[in-house]
């Protein structure tokens, strides 16, 4: 069998990161089944590939079901390394400075992100946006370290790890401009993030799989009505 | 030998800042000596970080970070991943297979994203609180236990195989806290009947002499845990657990320096 094999992605559209794993795929120039997930009622196939989370992204190749969206880029990186350009850098303190970002990306920026449909009160909400744009500055200055002045992404002048993880969060961020507003991808204030995201929109990649802003806006404010709607305690 | 770039960096000194009760830093100390690489070794007072941790550090000012030939690395699963990067042809911690990797990943997360916090958790509760918080860490370990009987990791001595790997090292430097734990809340974690499977993976990976060399001794960390918990408890405010808590566990100030802020140690594991 050629490096190929079955591929089948387990997802939900507005998922970011199931984006992650589109993202990746598309510019790796592999093709794969896509399967939309119901998450009010999902799939034997969700609940079997992923019986800890029962999230979305799951890659199944093969048969077998790679879990978490960074963990899936890494796969599809290093399983089809022959396949298009490795997002990865080759140098073990380069890979190191793009683990390191991914990994804040998630536990800084993302994390509060999550919170911003959740959480109750307008205090609540003005903190954790605080939070993700306390992070988006401090991502400013990975990406400055991370291209090396080569610039305009992560990995470069080429896209790499962290462009994709980053990346697959864009429309979300735009979305959550819309109905916060407030910036935080701000030119005025980390000039450098404002031109990765224009650079990354205009990839072929990121034309054929990032989502339509206005539709997220509209499944966010549904969201955040069922979770206002929800028991205090939940 | 041909000193080419790689041998070059290679042949660079290791400097690790560390803190001897941070299972975190117990890791990379581990995975050091797996690999047979020399190191220096810097004791971090946390309370009162060195001006070489901070420049080292500087996003999150904590420990362990290796410096290697001048260049720092922070965080324990990017170290432990640079020096199999850095050092490819000395005992491999990561499985050469893709998917093996990407399951060592899956879990490596799942150990410090949930297991850790929940065992955490436990420790730094009373009454309901805790029980909820239990019953959390045996559905983690429950979880692991499953792995371990009839899924991906079915078999094996360890999660790397018949060697220890990534998984065993971010596992294993962390559930020595579990029967630390246990001793001073008193609360049963790890049942050997419950659990069989990652009990035994325990016990194996606890006698193993890098792994001896590297976990201090459980007198050090149960001294260390008691004085944390009376702390924990006290910073709750609730007046009534901290006299039981003080009943149950004599609050002797620990003869080592004081404990580092509660923040840093409560999802230590």
């Amino acid at each position: 069998m050629t490096e190929g094999g079955e591929l089948k992605l387990l997802g939900m559209w507005a998922s970011p990161f199931v984006t992650r794993a589109k993202l990746a795929l598309q510019i790796k120039g592999l093709s794969y089944e896509y399967v939309e997930e119901d998450l009010g009622s999902k799939s034997e196939l969700l609940l079997s590939s992923n019986p800890v989370h029962k999230a979305v992204p799951v890659l199944i190749h093969d048969g077998k079901p790679v879990c978490e969206s960074s963990v899936v880029v890494q796969y599809i990186d290093e399983a089809f390394a022959g396949a298009g350009p490795s997002l990865l850098p080759a140098d073990p303190y380069e890979r190191a400075v793009a683990r390191f970002w991914a990994a804040y990306l998630e536990d800084k920026l993302v994390t509060p992100w999550r919170q911003v449909l959740r959480v109750k009160t307008d205090e609540e909400r003005a903190e954790v946006m605080r939070q993700t744009i306390a992070a988006a500055d401090v991502l400013e200055g990975g990406l400055k370290e991370s291209s090396g002045g080569m610039g305009p992404f992560f990995g470069g002048e080429s896209v790499g790890y962290v462009d994709v993880l980053l990346g697959g969060m864009i429309s979300w961020v735009k979305a959550t401009e819309v109905f916060s507003g407030a910036k935080i991808i701000d030119a005025a204030k980390t000039p450098l993030l404002a031109a990765w995201m224009e650079r990354f929109c205009e990839l072929d990649a990121a034309r054929a799989v990032l989502q339509d802003v206005g539709a997220l806006v509209e499944y966010a404010r549904a969201l955040q009505a069922r979770f206002a709607a929800a028991a205090p305690n939940n | 030998m041909e000193k080419t770039p790689e041998n070059a960096s290679q042949a660079a000194p290791l400097k690790l800042f560390g803190s001897w009760a941070s299972s975190y830093t117990h890791r990379v100390q581990l995975a050091l000596r797996l690999k047979g690489l020399e190191f220096e070794y810097a004791e971090e007072d946390l309370g009162s970080k060195s001006n070489e941790l901070l420049r080292h550090n500087p996003v999150y000012k904590k420990v362990p970070v290796l410096v290697h030939g001048g260049r720092a690395l922070p965080e324990s699963v990017i170290i432990l991943q640079y020096l199999d990067d850095a050092w490819p042809e000395t005992r491999p911690l990561l499985p050469a297979d893709a998917f093996d990797r990407a399951l060592a990943r899956f879990w490596c997360h799942f150990a410090d994203d949930k297991l850790g916090p929940a065992v955490g958790a436990v420790f730094a509760s009373m009454g309901e609180d805790q029980e909820a918080a239990v019953r959390q860490v045996h559905e983690n370990l429950a979880l692991i236990e499953a792995e371990l009987r009839d899924g991906a990791f079915k078999g094996r001595r360890f999660f790397g195989g018949d060697e220890v790997g990534l998984l065993d090292v971010v596992l294993g430097c962390g559930s020595y806290w579990l029967a630390v734990f246990e001793e001073v809340t008193g609360v049963r974690l790890v049942d050997a009947d419950a659990f069989p499977l990652f009990h035994a993976w325990l016990r194996d990976f606890e006698a193993l002499d890098e792994v001896r060399e590297t976990i201090p001794a459980v007198d050090r960390l149960l001294e260390y845990a008691r004085g944390v918990r009376h702390m924990l408890l006290g910073l709750a405010g609730a007046g009534a657990a901290a006299a039981s808590a003080a009943a149950a566990a004599p609050a002797e100030a620990p003869a080592a320096p004081a404990p580092a802020p509660a923040a840093d140690i409560a999802v230590d594991i």
